[in-house]
C-alpha cells in the first residue's frame, strides 16, 4: 500500500515537467505553425543536443546534491584543445579521443578538490571555471582556432546526417540511453542517489561516497568536452569565449526536469524533458519573433514557476 | 547511380544543390532576418536601428535576433530564420570562421545572405557592408598634414596584428603619410586603452619631439591621450578611429583631436537597401563602404 503511494507520487513529479513540455508546445504552435514542422523539430533538437549533453552530466552532479559551474569552461578547452591538435596535424579521432580525456580529467580534478579537498562544489568549481576559462585563452590566444580542415568524420559530429536525422541529436540519444541505464539501472546509479539523500547515512551504508563523487564530476566533464567537440565541429571553429553561462542553461534544465537542487531526487527523463522546456522556448521565441532581452526573462519566469510547482507538488 | 534519398549518412542539408531562383518582390512584401553579433554594444544596436527604421519606413517585416557574442547561439538563430522561411539574412557575424556553417545552410536553403561589418570565411554572401577601412587611415593621415604640416613627426599605435582593421587602417594611413609625414615609430596596442597608455608612454621616452599620433581605434587614442597628459605633451595631436560614444565624447571636449567615425546607423540602412535592391533584380557589388565621417575637435 505505501509502496503504491509512492511510486505514484514519483510519477506525478515527474509528469509535472512533461505537462509544461506539452502545453508549451500547443501554444507555440498555435502562434506559429511553422513551429511543429518537422524541420524545425530536428532543428530545435540539434539546438538542444549540446545543452541536453551538459545536462546530462549535471543531473548526477545535482542528484548528490553538488553543482558543477566549470562545464562552460571544460567546453571550451575541450573544443579548443580537440581544433588545435588537428590544425597540428594530429588525426581528427585522435584529437577528439584526446579532447574527451582532457575533458573527463578536468572534471576529475573537480571532483577530487571537492572530495579531498573537502571543498564545496560551488567554490571549486567556481574557481576552476576560471582556471579552466584562463587555460583556453592562453591556448588559444584569444583567437577563434579555425582551418580545421574538412575531414568527414570531424565535420560528421557536428554537422552530419544519420538516415536524416541531424548526427548531435543521435549523439545526445545515445548518451541518454547510456546515462539511463548507469543511473536507473545499476548499483552506480543507486549509490549516487544515496549520496544525494543522506551523504552520511551512505558512508555508514558502505558506500565510498568519495569514489562516487569523483566519478560523477568526471562524468560531468566528459559530457561537456563532448559538447564542446560538437560545437567546434558545428561551427567549424574553436571559440576562446564559448560555452560562457552555459552551466546556468544546464542547471535550469535539470532543475525544470523535476531534480531537487538538495540533492538525492530526480532522474534523467526530467533533464532531458528540461532541456526540450529551454529549447522551446529559445526556439518559439525565436520563430515568434521575441527579442532576446524578453527571453531571457521568460526562461527565468518558467524556472521559477517549475521550481514553485515542485516545491507544491512535494508538499501534498 | 546513387539517389541522393538513400545515402544513410551524408554531410550538411540535404535539399542542397538547387538552382537559385531569383523572384523580384516588392520591400513591403519582404520578411527580412537579421541577426547582429550583440544588442549589448552601442555601434550594434545602431546598426540594427538603422535596419529597422528603414524597414519600418517600407513597412518590410523584420525579425531580429541577437548572439549576444555567442557564436554558436548566432548559428541557431541563423537557423531558427532559415526555418522562419524569411526572403533574406542580414547578418553581423559574432565570428568570421564560425558563421561560414550557418551562411551555407542558408544558401541551401537559397536565402541570400547580406553580412555586415564582419564577413563570413565561406559560403556564398550577396554583399559585404562595411566601412572603407583604408580610405578612413587616409582621412586621418590628411587630417595631421593639414593640422600639423608636411614631414610632421608622427607616431601610430596599431590595433591586434593581423586583424582585418589593423592591416587596412594601417594601409590607408601609409599611402599618405609615407610620402607626406614622418612615421617615426609604429606599435601594436592591441585596440586597447590601457596598452596605448603604456606604449605611448614607452614611445615617449625615445622620441620626446613627437608631433601627432594616429590611433587604430579610440580606445588606444585615449590611452595615448593620458599618456600625453601625464607628462605635459598638450599640443601633440591625437586621431582615433571608431567614433564610438567616449570617442566622440572626448573630441568635444578637446582630449583627443579628431576621430574617424563610423556610421553605423548608415551601415545598417545601406545592408537593408542592398536587400531591396536584389529583390528589384538590381545588380549587386560584393562590397558596399559604409560612409566615414572626420569628426573633430571645434
Amino acid at each position: 500500500m505505501m509502496e503504491n503511494i509512492k511510486k505514484r507520487k514519483v510519477s506525478l513529479g515527474s509528469l509535472g515537467p512533461l505537462l509544461a513540455l506539452i502545453v508549451l508546445v500547443i501554444v507555440v504552435t498555435i502562434l506559429n505553425p511553422n513551429f511543429i514542422a518537422p524541420n524545425n523539430l530536428l532543428n530545435l533538437l540539434r539546438q538542444i543536443s549540446i545543452n541536453a549533453l551538459i545536462a546530462f552530466g549535471m543531473s548526477f552532479v545535482i542528484l548528490t546534491g553538488g553543482i558543477d559551474l566549470s562545464v562552460g569552461s571544460i567546453l571550451a578547452l575541450s573544443g579548443a584543445l580537440t581544433a588545435g591538435l588537428i590544425t597540428n596535424g594530429i588525426s581528427p579521432a585522435i584529437a577528439m579521443l584526446i579532447g574527451m580525456i582532457l575533458g573527463s580529467f578536468l572534471g576529475l580534478l573537480n571532483g577530487l578538490l571537492i572530495t579531498k579537498g573537502k571543498m564545496a562544489p560551488f567554490i571549486a568549481t567556481l574557481a576552476t571555471m576560471t582556471i579552466y576559462r584562463g587555460a583556453t585563452l592562453v591556448y588559444t590566444d584569444g583567437n577563434p582556432i579555425t582551418g580545421i580542415g574538412d575531414s568527414f568524420l570531424f565535420q560528421f559530429i557536428g554537422k552530419g546526417y544519420l538516415f536524416g536525422i541531424p548526427f548531435p541529436i543521435v549523439i545526445m540519444l545515445l548518451f541518454f540511453i547510456i546515462l539511463y541505464i548507469l543511473l536507473h539501472k545499476t548499483a552506480f546509479g543507486k549509490k549516487t542517489y544515496a549520496v544525494g539523500g543522506n551523504i552520511k547515512a551512505a558512508k555508514i551504508a558502505g558506500v565510498k561516497t568519495d569514489r562516487v563523487q569523483i566519478i560523477i564530476y568526471t562524468i560531468s566533464g566528459l559530457m561537456a568536452s563532448i559538447s564542446g567537440i560538437i560545437l567546434t565541429s558545428r561551427l567549424n571553429s574553436a571559440q576562446p569565449t564559448s560555452g560562457q553561462a552555459y552551466e546556468m542553461d544546464a542547471i535550469a534544465a535539470v532543475v525544470l526536469g523535476g531534480t531537487s537542487l538538495s540533492g538525492g531526487k530526480g532522474g534523467l527523463f526530467g533533464t532531458l524533458v528540461g532541456a526540450l522546456i529551454i529549447g522551446t522556448i529559445n526556439n518559439g521565441l525565436n520563430l515568434l519573433g521575441v527579442s532576446s532581452f524578453y527571453q531571457q526573462i521568460v526562461k527565468g519566469i518558467v524556472i521559477i514557476i517549475a521550481v514553485l510547482l515542485d516545491r507544491k507538488q512535494n508538499k501534498d | 547511380m546513387f539517389l541522393a534519398g538513400c545515402n544513410a549518412v551524408s554531410l550538411g542539408d540535404n535539399d542542397g544543390g538547387q538552382e537559385t531562383v531569383k523572384e523580384e518582390k516588392q520591400a513591403s512584401d519582404l520578411k527580412v532576418g537579421v541577426s547582429i553579433s550583440t544588442l549589448n554594444n552601442p555601434f550594434f544596436v545602431s546598426v540594427k536601428e538603422g535596419i529597422t527604421t528603414l524597414a519600418s519606413e517600407n513597412d518590410t517585416k523584420t525579425i531580429i535576433s541577437d548572439a549576444q557574442n555567442d557564436a554558436s547561439k548566432q548559428s541557431n538563430d541563423m537557423d531558427d530564420l532559415i526555418q522562419q522561411k524569411v526572403d533574406v539574412i542580414l547578418v553581423n557575424p559574432v565570428d568570421s570562421s564560425a558563421i561560414q556553417n550557418a551562411v551555407e545552410s542558408a544558401n541551401a536553403a537559397n536565402i541570400p545572405v547580406i553580412t555586415i561589418d564582419r564577413s563570413s570565411d565561406g559560403g556564398e554572401v550577396l554583399t559585404f557592408v562595411t566601412s572603407d577601412n583604408v580610405k578612413g587611415g587616409e582621412m586621418a593621415a590628411n587630417f595631421i598634414v593639414e593640422k600639423v604640416g608636411k614631414g610632421a613627426k608622427v607616431a601610430q599605435l596599431e590595433g591586434t596584428p593581423g586583424a582585418s582593421a589593423t592591416r587596412e587602417r594601417g594601409e590607408g594611413f601609409e599611402n599618405i603619410a609615407k610620402n607626406d609625414l614622418d612615421i617615426i615609430q609604429s606599435q601594436t596596442a592591441d585596440f586597447d586603452r590601457a596598452k596605448g597608455l603604456t606604449v605611448m608612454e614607452n614611445m615617449l621616452q625615445s622620441n620626446s619631439d613627437i608631433q601627432a599620433v594616429f590611433a587604430q581605434n579610440d580606445e588606444m587614442a585615449l590611452g595615448a591621450a593620458e599618456a600625453l597628459k601625464s607628462v605635459g605633451k598638450k599640443d601633440v595631436i591625437v586621431v582615433g578611429f571608431d567614433g564610438n560614444d567616449d570617442g566622440i565624447k572626448a573630441v568635444s571636449e578637446g582630449k583627443i583631436a579628431a576621430t574617424i567615425a563610423q556610421q553605423p546607423v548608415e551601415m545598417g540602412k545601406l545592408s537593408l537597401q542592398a536587400a531591396y535592391d536584389y529583390f528589384e533584380g538590381k545588380d549587386i557589388s560584393p562590397k558596399i563602404d559604409s560612409p566615414l565621417e572626420l569628426v573633430e575637435y571645434k
